[in-house]
C-alpha cells in the first residue's frame, strides 16, 4: 500500500483553497470523465484517482485527517489510533449507476477512511444493473464455426454460444449477464467485445477471404490441378493452360460464414503466384532454348 | 406502450436527485422522449442508461443541457470513426504481410 498525494493528482498545493480544490477537481473530472472517454482504461483509472482526491480533500474533516495522517502514515500506532477513532465515512457517494463501483477506491483511501460508501436516495425504486465490458481474443479459424465457449467474467463462468463469422473489433451484448439490479431491478448485460487474431494463410475482408497459391511454370502453362486446404477441408482446384502471374480466381460461396446468416458464405479469392524454376539443369537450359527459338 | 417497461419522472428524480425541470430540459433538448399517460410523465427505461450518463456530466461536470447535447453529439461522432477505424483496421490487415 503506497502512499498517495492527493495534492499532486489534483496538480494543487497544500495550502489551496476549497475553491482551488473544487476547480482543480472540475477541471480534471472535465478532461478524465469515463463518460467522455469512452474504453479508455488510462481515463478511467486517472478519474478514480482525482475522484479519490476530491472525496477527501474536499471535505475539512478528511482533509485535516489526511494532511496530519496521511504524510506518515507508515508511524503505524498514531495512524491506528487515528483509524479507531474515525467514524463511518458517509461522504458524497452519489456516483448512481456509474462506469465503476464505490469500492474500487484505493487501499490506502480504504484504510484511512474505510469504504463506507452508501449510495444516496436507493430507496425502493428497481433499476437496472451495471453494464460490464469484456474483451474476447479468438483464432480467425475459430470463429469459422459457431462455437461455444465458457467465459469467466466477474468470477462467474458464461456458457457463450460464439456465432460463426464475428468481426474483428464487433461486439456482442448478453443480456443479464451484467451487474445486479438494485433494488431487485433487472441484470445489466455484458458487452464483449472481439479481437479475432489471424495466423490463418488467409486474409480475411468482411466476408471474403483472400489466399495466394503457388503455382509451378508447367502447371501455369500447360494447365492441370493443385490442391488448397481451406476452413472448410481441400478443395481441388483447374489451372486452366497458359495462365498468367498474378491471375486472381473467386471461388463462390468458399469463403467466410456471413454472420448469423446460417449457411450463407463469402467468397473466396485465390491468386496464382508463378514459382520460376531455379538451378536449372544443363539439359534443361539447352530445352528452354529451343523453346525460345521457336518464339 | 407498455406501462412495465416505463419509469415514472418522480421515481427517477428521487433516485437520481435531480430536479422533475431536469427531465424537462433534456426533452426540450431532444435528447430523451418523455411519455404521458394519465398526467404521469414516464421514461422508456432503455433509455436510462443514457440518462445516468447525462445526470454524471451534469453533476459531477456541471454542464448544462445545451453541453450534455454537444457531448452526446461528438461522442455519437467518435462512436462512428471507433467503427470507421475498426474496419480499417481490418482492411489494413489484407496488406500487412507478403500477401
Amino acid at each position: 500500500m503506497n502512499y498517495i498525494d492527493y495534492y499532486k493528482i489534483l496538480g494543487i498545493n497544500k495550502k489551496a483553497t476549497e475553491n482551488e480544490i473544487k476547480k482543480a477537481y472540475r477541471k480534471m473530472a472535465r478532461k478524465y470523465h469515463p463518460d467522455l472517454n469512452p474504453n479508455d482504461k488510462e481515463a478511467e483509472q486517472k478519474f478514480k484517482e482525482i475522484n479519490e482526491a476530491n472525496e477527501v480533500l474536499s471535505n475539512p474533516e478528511n482533509r485535516k485527517k489526511y494532511d496530519q495522517y496521511g504524510k506518515d502514515w507508515k508511524h503505524a500506532e498514531e495512524f491506528e489510533k487515528a483509524k479507531q477513532q474515525q467514524q463511518y465515512y458517509g461522504g458524497r457517494g452519489q456516483r448512481t449507476g456509474g462506469q465503476f463501483s464505490e469500492d474500487e477506491f484505493s487501499d490506502f483511501f480504504s484504510s484511512m477512511f474505510g469504504g463506507g460508501f452508501e449510495r444516496s436516495g436507493s430507496r425502493n425504486v428497481k433499476f437496472r444493473g451495471q453494464d460490464y465490458n469484456a474483451e474476447l481474443q479468438l483464432e480467425l479459424e475459430d470463429v469459422y464455426r459457431t462455437h461455444k465457449r465458457t467465459l469467466t467474467v466477474n468470477g462467474k463462468n458464461i456458457r457463450l454460444t460464439i456465432p460463426a463469422g464475428v468481426r474483428n473489433g464487433q461486439v456482442i451484448k448478453i443480456k443479464g449477464y451484467g451487474g445486479e439490479g438494485i433494488n431487485g431491478g433487472p441484470k445489466g448485460d455484458l458487452h464483449i467485445k472481439f479481437t479475432i487474431l489471424n495466423h490463418s494463410r488467409f486474409k480475411r475482408d468482411k466476408d471474403n477471404l483472400y489466399t495466394t497459391v503457388d503455382l509451378d511454370l508447367y502447371k501455369a502453362l500447360l494447365g492441370g490441378e493443385v490442391i488448397i486446404e481451406t476452413f472448410d477441408g481441400k478443395v481441388k482446384l483447374n489451372v486452366k493452360p497458359e495462365t498468367k502471374n498474378l491471375t486472381k480466381v473467386k471461388l463462390k460461396g468458399k469463403g467466410f460464414p456471413i454472420y448469423k446468416k446460417e449457411g450463407k458464405f463469402g467468397d473466396l479469392y485465390i491468386t496464382y503466384r508463378i514459382k520460376i524454376p531455379t538451378k536449372l539443369t544443363t539439359k534443361e537450359k539447352e530445352l528452354i532454348k529451343e523453346l525460345a527459338k521457336l518464339r | 406502450m407498455e406501462l412495465k417497461n416505463l419509469i415514472p419522472i418522480i421515481h427517477l428524480c428521487e433516485h437520481y436527485s435531480v430536479e422533475t425541470s431536469f427531465f424537462d430540459e433534456l426533452h426540450e433538448a431532444g435528447l430523451i422522449k418523455i411519455a404521458t399517460l394519465e398526467q404521469t410523465t414516464y421514461l422508456h427505461q432503455d433509455n436510462i442508461s443514457n440518462v445516468e450518463k447525462m445526470i454524471r456530466i451534469h453533476q459531477e461536470l456541471n454542464i448544462n443541457t445545451e453541453g450534455i447535447d454537444a457531448v452526446f453529439n461528438l461522442l455519437q461522432k467518435i462512436d462512428v470513426l471507433q467503427n470507421e477505424l475498426n474496419k480499417l483496421h481490418n482492411r489494413l490487415r489484407l496488406y500487412e504481410s507478403d500477401f
